[in-house]
């Protein structure tokens, strides 16, 4: 995310002068609101059937996707846009970041119950679990990365956005605001690698 | 009234050092309800000792609450844009935060870990909206005066 979120301050610069593509009408892509809600009415099924299959599923898919597009995001993606001509970069940032506007919620969201729930169901939630130390430690690394993407992230995101959507968007602006991600890519990379150590480690128990 | 008649398309944004401390204030009290969740749920199905998680929870209803106020003194504000993107933000997090709740009614946790997880919920679901519609409201046109 940091490498995309440099190259869109780098872009915003020349963008005043030259018109870049905004974002639609709409900040939020609302064709995505409905598949966001298929899936959280299959996660309230999931637990309210305690399904092992249902629960381990959306915890394992969303915590897969959401862990996947974070790295994937920041270390292939990133780089393929720095390589790009910069109205190609701001195109294609313009039309991102919306869609990571509801696929990182509704993947955050699946991933948590359905885990909260599944460590419910397998007992690694109670003291006495031999992992249990492992499942706070991943409470604690959800708590920061959440701290950074709720607090930072997001709402540099969603700044940028509407400053996109001005007829002269400011791109000294965006710069200054996109400079949070570069900030925390470390810190992200760091908790999702962490994550998958954490995760595979209350697995294998 | 629409976002076209209130906003000024001359204005400026209010200079940051016009503005109140909102984005840090917010992530202090996220902060604070997100250690208190952890601290709880860390300790969760068994009972669990409650003074730690509310002090944290009074300490980021407080910074809230103090938030909402301060902000609400702001002479010059895009407030339109405020509402707008407070209101779809506290859409969805109510839907987060409700999903939440759920899992733990369906756990049957109960008592005073119940009513200090559902404030906490109550206030991540408020404090996220606040910051996210301030840091798009504050680099956008202020709106007119009401006799402006």
């Amino acid at each position: 995310m940091a490498s995309i979120t440099q190259d869109v301050a780098v872009a915003a610069a020349p963008a005043r002068t030259s018109a870049p593509p905004r974002p639609p009408a709409s900040i939020v892509p609302l064709a995505g609101l409905p598949i966001a809600g298929v899936a959280i009415v299959g996660l309230i099924i999931a637990v309210a059937t305690n399904s092992l299959w249902a629960l381990t599923f959306f915890h394992i898919a969303g915590g897969g996707l959401w862990t996947g597009i974070d790295l994937f995001v920041g270390l292939i993606i990133g780089p393929i846009l720095g390589s790009m001509s910069i109205p190609a970069r701001v195109e294609f940032s313009a039309r991102f970041m919306p869609k990571m506007l509801v696929i990182m919620p509704t993947l955050v969201i699946c991933t948590l119950a359905s885990g909260w729930q599944l460590a419910r169901y397998l007992g690694t939630i109670e003291s006495a679990s031999p992992v249990h130390g492992w499942v706070v430690a991943s409470f604690v690394i959800v708590g920061v990365m959440a701290i950074i993407a709720l607090g930072l992230l997001e709402p540099a995101n969603l700044a940028v956005l509407f400053e996109l959507r001005k007829p002269q968007p400011n791109g000294e602006l965006i710069g200054r605001l996109m400079k949070v991600f570069v900030y925390t890519a470390g810190i992200t990379g760091a908790m999702q690698v962490a994550t998958l150590i954490v995760m595979t480690k209350i697995g294998t128990g | 009234m629409s976002a076209a008649s209130l906003a000024d398309p001359d204005g400026a944004p209010p200079p940051a050092e016009q503005l109140p401390p909102i984005t840090a204030m917010s992530i202090a009290a996220l902060a604070l309800v997100i250690i208190g969740g952890i601290y709880l749920a860390s300790h969760l199905p068994a009972s669990v000792p409650l003074g730690l998680p509310l002090a944290l929870l009074a300490a980021a209803g407080l910074l809230f609450v103090g938030s909402a106020i301060w902000l609400s003194r702001v002479p010059t504000f895009a407030w339109h844009t405020f509402f707008v993107v407070f209101g779809w933000a506290l859409l969805a997090y109510v839907v987060i935060a409700g999903m939440l709740e759920y899992i733990f009614l369906y756990d049957g946790t109960s008592g005073g870990a119940l009513v200090v997880l559902s404030l906490s919920l109550l206030v991540y679901a408020l404090v996220i909206p606040l910051l996210l519609a301030f840091s798009v409201a504050r680099y956008q046109p202020p709106d007119r005066s009401p006799g402006g």
